[in-house]
């Protein structure tokens, strides 16, 4: 399946913006930092994560980190013997690496979720995907929060 | 597909979720909303009514409308009506001038006495959620209207208050109004666009406070970025700002719930 | 009491695949907010969220801090048999709201 159309599709009918699907394939430069590797790890179940078929769809300019729109995708027959079981979201800058997780199943026919999550700071942000044989698949994008010119207080 | 061509796609299709809005943002004579000064993501928000988190407050207000409260247990429903339908475009000529005042009053105004006088309560005090629920139900029944803010003569004396602060330099950082949303709207202020600050989408919710505000808080922001010490809520002066802003922006629609960062 | 907002396509073609949105009031708390007087703001979070339809659990969520307030998930659902989806959210107090939508699958 191709998930860049189908991601293009969704934005012609919402209008919501998928802006830079290329651009946020980009891999991170640095090693994460340990609280968020270990978070990933104890997702990961001892399996190494492979690069592909995830798709992290994310502003890479965002205007205010208290709500940052994010889609992910994964691309899986979505069949009772091979679908995706666990999506998880981390992040490496926020007070805690864990973001959301989300439970799929074969009755989801497409393992895609959209979400807004909150961002402290200019970060890298990691969605790894748990398939039910066990195997493990991620992706990461990194973004910059700019921040409000007038705040209050 | 190079993301060359895929950029193409997506603002073809910016264009025509823009045009498809509820309220076009643009006046037709340059004049251009908040909105358009968003990053389309934002836009994105304040387009789908599934995910503008200002409806949430629209339901609110939808449900403190018709619940009866005070000693008659009376409700906003009993005189206005169980739907609302009769504040269709109300919101879009206020502040309007009220007789037994004598001077502008603001919708937060308008409903703090309907509370008093009619409800028989005391009045929700500013910017507590009670009140923008009803403000945001309210604003929301204009949503597509024009401005029409300032036809009233009676108003004449109050914009010109109003224009007078905002050609006023405030606090410490010495800067009118004007100086930033006249003379250099569409410039940059750190990373943020700087608007023209048309105050058709309030009570908006905006990504910054995580809720919903009206457009007193938002003025009020704006003095403190100057660090200047901002009039209180319910001050005359804000109304007359309000007033000034919404005269300003007359002929253009309203969009409430407006969604910024 | 909080307000939800829930998208369901009203109808859809048995085994065709529909986008569910939610929305639902809250003000998720981190528990990292300062207060001006010192200490924090108490953490109040929507922990869990889950969608049931057709017998079954079919999506769920684990949220954390970092989820936006006022909650946003979107996801995908196979269309099986006609009848009610019921959305559930959690939070960390262990207060449930729950949420229902119908659709005709024909
Ligand atoms: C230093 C520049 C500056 C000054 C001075 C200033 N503002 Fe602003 N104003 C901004 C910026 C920048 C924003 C955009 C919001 C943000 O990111 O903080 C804004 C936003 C606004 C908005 C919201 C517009 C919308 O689309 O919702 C209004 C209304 C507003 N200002 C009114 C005023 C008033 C009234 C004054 C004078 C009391 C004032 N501003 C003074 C920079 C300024
Ligand atoms: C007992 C009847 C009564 C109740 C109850 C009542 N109002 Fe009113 N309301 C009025 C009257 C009468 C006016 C006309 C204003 C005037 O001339 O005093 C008015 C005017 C208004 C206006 C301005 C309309 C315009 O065209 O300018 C708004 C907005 C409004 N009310 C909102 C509310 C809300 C919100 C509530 C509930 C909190 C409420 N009212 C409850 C009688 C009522």
């Amino acid at each position: 399946m191709d998930f860049a159309a189908l991601s293009r599709r969704r934005l012609i009918v919402t209008g919501l913006p998928a802006l830079i699907l290329g651009l946020s394939l980009r891999p991170a430069h640095a090693a994460p930092p340990p609280r968020t590797l270990t978070a990933m790890r104890e997702f990961a179940g001892g399996v190494a994560p492979m690069n592909g078929r995830v798709l992290l769809d994310i502003p890479p300019l965002v205007e205010n980190g208290n709500s940052v729109p994010l889609t992910v995708s994964v691309e899986s027959p979505m069949t009772e013997t091979d679908h995706v079981a666990e999506i998880a979201l981390f992040s490496e800058r926020n007070p805690l690496p864990d973001i959301a997780r989300f439970r799929l199943g074969p009755r989801c026919g497409q393992a895609w979720v959209m979400t807004r999550i909150r961002l402290g700071d200019t970060q890298t942000i990691h969605a790894l995907a748990r398939m039910s044989d066990g195997s493990v698949r991620a992706a990461s994008a990194e973004l910059l929060v700019t921040l409000p010119a007038c705040i209050e207080g | 597909m190079t993301s060359r061509r895929f950029s193409t796609a997506l603002i073809a299709a910016l264009i025509a979720a823009m045009t498809s809005a509820p309220a076009s943002s643009e006046a037709g004579d340059g004049r251009r909303s908040g909105y358009l000064f968003m990053s389309p993501q934002t836009r994105a928000m304040q387009d789908d009514d599934m995910a503008n988190p200002g409806m949430l407050t629209v339901l609110e207000g939808a449900e403190l409308w018709s619940r009866p409260t005070g000693p008659a247990g009376r409700s906003c429903a009993d005189c206005h009506g169980a739907d609302g339908s009769g504040m269709r475009g109300v919101a879009a000529r206020y502040p309007a001038f009220d007789v037994a005042e004598g001077k502008p009053v603001d919708l937060a105004g308008r409903i703090r006495k309907c509370s008093a006088e009619h409800l028989l309560i005391e009045p929700p005090a500013f910017e507590s959620r009670p009140l923008l629920a009803l403000m945001t139900f309210v604003a929301h029944k204009a949503r597509g209207t024009r401005v029409t803010t300032g036809e009233d003569p009676r108003l004449s004396r109050g914009i010109e208050t109003g224009r007078g602060l905002w050609r006023t330099r405030f606090g410490q950082l010495e800067l009118s109004c004007a100086q930033c949303h006249d003379d250099n709207a569409g410039r940059r202020l750190g990373s943020a666009p700087i608007p023209e600050a048309h105050p058709t989408g309030y009570p908006i919710h905006r990504l910054e406070w995580q809720t919903v505000g009206s457009l007193q808080r938002r003025i009020r922001g704006c003095l403190t970025g100057v660090r200047a010490e901002p009039f209180p809520y319910g001050a005359d002066e804000l109304i007359a700002l309000e007033l000034f802003l919404m005269d300003r922006a007359r002929g253009m629609p309203m969009e409430t719930p407006g969604v910024r960062p | 009491m909080s307000r939800a907002l829930i998208h369901v396509p009203p109808r859809a073609r048995a085994g065709e695949i529909i986008e569910i949105r939610t929305l639902v009031q809250h003000p998720m708390e981190t528990g990292f907010r300062p207060l001006p007087e010192g200490g924090f703001v108490p953490r109040l979070i929507l922990r869990r969220f889950e969608c049931i339809y057709d017998g079954a659990v079919v999506f769920a969520a684990e949220l954390h801090p970092a989820v936006a307030a006022n909650p946003y998930i979107a996801f995908r659902l196979r269309a099986t048999r006609s009848g009610g989806i019921l959305f559930r959210w959690i939070d960390d107090q262990g207060a449930v709201r729950e949420e229902r939508a119908g659709i005709e699958v024909i």
